[in-house]
């Protein structure tokens, strides 16, 4: 850490107080997307206190300790640090100055809580307002050939659609009347049956508790794909608002992998698609779907994110790299999948062929094969995450 | 055995607990006990134990996560406590259990002799308790406070992680027949995670946190030569770059620094002194663990890995 910038004594700098210092770099990180919580910055401080002010390093490290939550923050980080850190001369640091910390910083509260599964409900009652003919049109209309009111209107019904993943057994398990698959609980039973000295008079059973399974989107941001990836994540984010869906996880692909799991459900997430899209047109030979979901599979799928998963891959198959890369990839994937689903607006054009290289090889890695142009198939593709009969496997 | 037997700490080494600890201590003390930590990695282990926050430490499989806990327990002579969490882990294997099978008995027996009424009420005391690591890492006796390491907590579901939550703010549990156990030292806390799923926000901001990188190449040829002395250094050297080669390789699973000491033993019980190619093929199965990742070295070409090896290893 070496070439890491000292906090310099040069006279021209200012002197600002400690506290001073790491609301002004909690804010600083804020500003470039690093969620600091209120918390967080006073353990800063706290941290602070430990090692000094003195060394670079040390300030580095502990700022890494209690701002930093995971490891994509790390280059914003390191970027904010330098940029923060060589601008400032802080008070030399001692135990009693950092004490009573007040931090003034301009605070979003600070949430300490877990959700429980009572999240929020998918929105309703403006729906009823539209006229029934309006949105049955709508509903069959290629989401590609919207306009700004009309795509208004078909976000809101996608947040409407209920969307339930498929069940998986869980190890944990719950009380139940004995069905069968149930088994005997000792626990309850005993507790039960203590005043019969013990004699298991009354029993208590256990059965395993099934869980919705895990759905991961791949959602191709280059240009052509754009409007549908976007109407993806919105059904992503249907997904994440629904009771009866397990944990969603959302990545753009395209040129590279990015994941866009938190901005769902914010306003950034149409931000976050559109810019990872701009970095590509389709003739512009940038389209790597193999190496994309290569590096999905190296980096969350084969460690675990995507075992037993159901992955939704949202792409129209054009793909520059070599089709080999995008065959060995859908076979790791699918390996530790569940089962994919390949999502490709244009299978709703008459005549349609999966001529695509890349599409061609990922084809016998997909478990189904369906369209999503129109909110109608988004439906239907909430049929099909849901196991509904007509799923495979 | 006499107090006078009991292994003392290392005599230069300080105690995690005391006042005069600093980074560099931290780090002194851990390589002392086997471990060699950067200096990122030991900033944090020094704010953990001087600020009495848990420690999260996320990162690939086999860069030596779960061996923090087990080192700090060395120096620290507190018991190390160990939780492996997997999906639907639950209080009673967590926390206590009671042991029915006894409780059982014990209400037989009174039974026996015409004495129920005091029976029912004693077999919901201590005696009957089975303590898990969570309520042995606060209900500790003397002597240093324990390590508790709650390893691979990803593997746990959202139901656990909100119970871990309050059990480290707290420090504390509830058993509904026996009252409130609370420590009166806090343990030293290390969670691991391989990152399969984010650890919940508000659990991580409870914690310090750490993202553990595989070793730089120097730091590795030292793990190796401490961990595998029976070898010659060059041969450390040689599988420090050959295994930094295979990182850089996108396999189904990249091999840690277990790997590489494994390795190295391995080829050194063959009586290698450097590497070459029949070895490799021979021991691969040390370092690759997966068919998979096998056959995709061996496809592109071993000879070209102890190649460079022996270049990188000079
Ligand atoms: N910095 C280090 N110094 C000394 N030994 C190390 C170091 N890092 C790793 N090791 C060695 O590597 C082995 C594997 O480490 P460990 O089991 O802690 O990895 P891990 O990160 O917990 O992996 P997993 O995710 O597979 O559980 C340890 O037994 C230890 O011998
Ligand atoms: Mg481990």
């Amino acid at each position: 850490m070496s070439s890491r910038a000292a906090p310099t004594g040069a006279a021209a700098t200012p002197l600002v107080a400690p506290e001073r210092l790491v609301a002004g770099f909690t804010r600083a990180l804020r500003r470039v997307g690093v969620a600091v919580a209120t918390g967080s910055a006073v353990l800063y401080a706290e941290a602070l206190a430990k090692v000094g002010l003195e060394d670079p390093d040390g300030v580095y490290w502990a700022g890494r300790a209690t701002l930093v939550r995971r490891p994509e923050d790390v280059e914003l980080y390191d970027r904010v640090f330098t940029a923060y850190w060589s601008e400032v001369t802080p008070l030399r640091l001692t135990q009693t100055q950092v004490q009573p910390v007040t931090l003034a910083l301009d605070e979003e509260p600070d949430q300490e809580e877990i959700p429980d599964d009572d999240g929020p409900t998918g929105p309703d009652g403006d729906i009823r307002a539209l006229r029934w003919s309006a949105v049955e049109v709508l509903t069959e209309r290629d989401m590609g050939t919207l306009t700004a009111e009309e795509w208004a209107e078909a976000q809101r019904l996608i947040a409407a659609l209920r969307i339930s993943t498929e069940l998986r057994p869980a190890r944990r398990t719950r009380s139940s009347r004995g069905r069968s698959g149930s088994y005997p609980d000792l626990r309850r039973t005993f507790r039960l049956n203590v005043r019969h000295g013990g004699v298991p008079v009354e029993r208590a059973w256990r059965e395993p508790v099934e869980r919705p399974r895990r759905m991961v989107f791949l959602l191709d941001v280059s240009g052509s794909m754009e409007d549908y990836s976007l109407a993806m994540a919105r059904f992503a984010h249907a997904a994440v608002s629904s009771r009866r869906a397990g944990r969603v996880e959302v990545f753009t692909i395209g040129t590279r992998l990015t994941r866009v799991t938190r901005q769902l459900g914010r306003r950034d997430v149409e931000v976050a698609l559109r810019t990872a899209g701009h970095a590509v047109s389709d003739w512009s030979g940038g389209t790597r779907l193999g190496d994309c979901i290569g590096e999905f599979n190296d980096v969350w799928g084969v460690r675990g994110l995507a075992r037993g998963a159901i992955v939704v891959i949202c792409s129209d198959g054009w793909d520059r790299g070599d089709p080999e890369r995008m065959a060995v990839e859908m076979g790791r994937l699918s390996r530790v999948a569940r089962r994919i689903v390949w999502v490709n607006p244009l299978k709703a054009s008459p005549g349609y062929a999966p001529l695509a290289r890349g599409m061609a090889a990922a084809l016998p890695y997909v478990d189904q094969f369906v369209e999503g142009e129109s909110i109608r198939s988004l439906e239907h593709l909430a049929a099909l995450v849901s196991g509904a009969p007509g799923g495979r496997r | 055995m006499s107090a006078s037997e009991l292994p003392t700490p290392h005599p230069t080494l300080l105690v995690p607990g005391d006042p005069g600890l600093t980074v560099d201590g931290v780090a002194a003390a851990l390589a002392a006990h086997g471990y060699l930590a950067d200096e990122g990695l030991a900033t944090s282990i020094f704010l953990a134990l001087v600020l009495h926050r848990p420690l999260l430490l996320e990162g690939e499989a086999g860069v030596g996560k779960t061996e923090v806990a087990k080192v700090l327990s060395a120096w620290s002579q507190g018991p190390l406590l160990r939780l492996q969490c997997y999906e639907g882990i639950d209080i009673s294997q967590a926390v206590y259990e009671w042991d029915y099978a006894r409780q059982l008995l014990h209400l037989r027996a009174a039974e026996a002799s015409a004495s129920m009424g005091a029976a029912e009420d004693e077999v919901y005391s201590e005696r009957f308790l089975v303590r898990r690591p969570l309520l042995t890492a606060i209900d500790h006796g003397e002597g240093p406070p324990p390590v508790l390491l709650i390893d691979e907590v990803d593997r746990a579901d959202d139901e656990f992680e909100a119970f871990l939550l309050e059990f480290l703010s707290e420090y504390a549990v509830t058993i509904p027949e026996l009252g409130t156990f609370r420590a009166a030292r806090p343990p030293i806390v290390i969670i691991t995670s391989n990152r399969t799923r984010d650890v919940h926000d508000a659990l991580k901001r409870r914690c310090l946190y750490h993202w553990v990188e595989h070793p730089d190449f120097e730091r590795e040829v030292a793990i190796i030569a401490l961990r595998a002395p029976q070898a010659v250094p060059e041969l450390g050297r040689q599988v420090a770059a050959a295994v930094e080669q295979l990182r850089g390789m996108h396999l189904y699973k990249p091999p840690g620094v277990a790997e590489s000491i494994d390795w190295t033993a391995a080829l050194a019980a063959l009586g290698q002194k450097r590497m070459d190619e029949r070895t490799i093929d021979l021991t691969l199965g040390t370092v690759l663990k997966y068919q998979e990742d096998q056959n995709r070295v061996r496809a592109e070409g071993v000879e070209q890995l102890v190649r460079s090896a022996l270049q990188r290893g000079a």
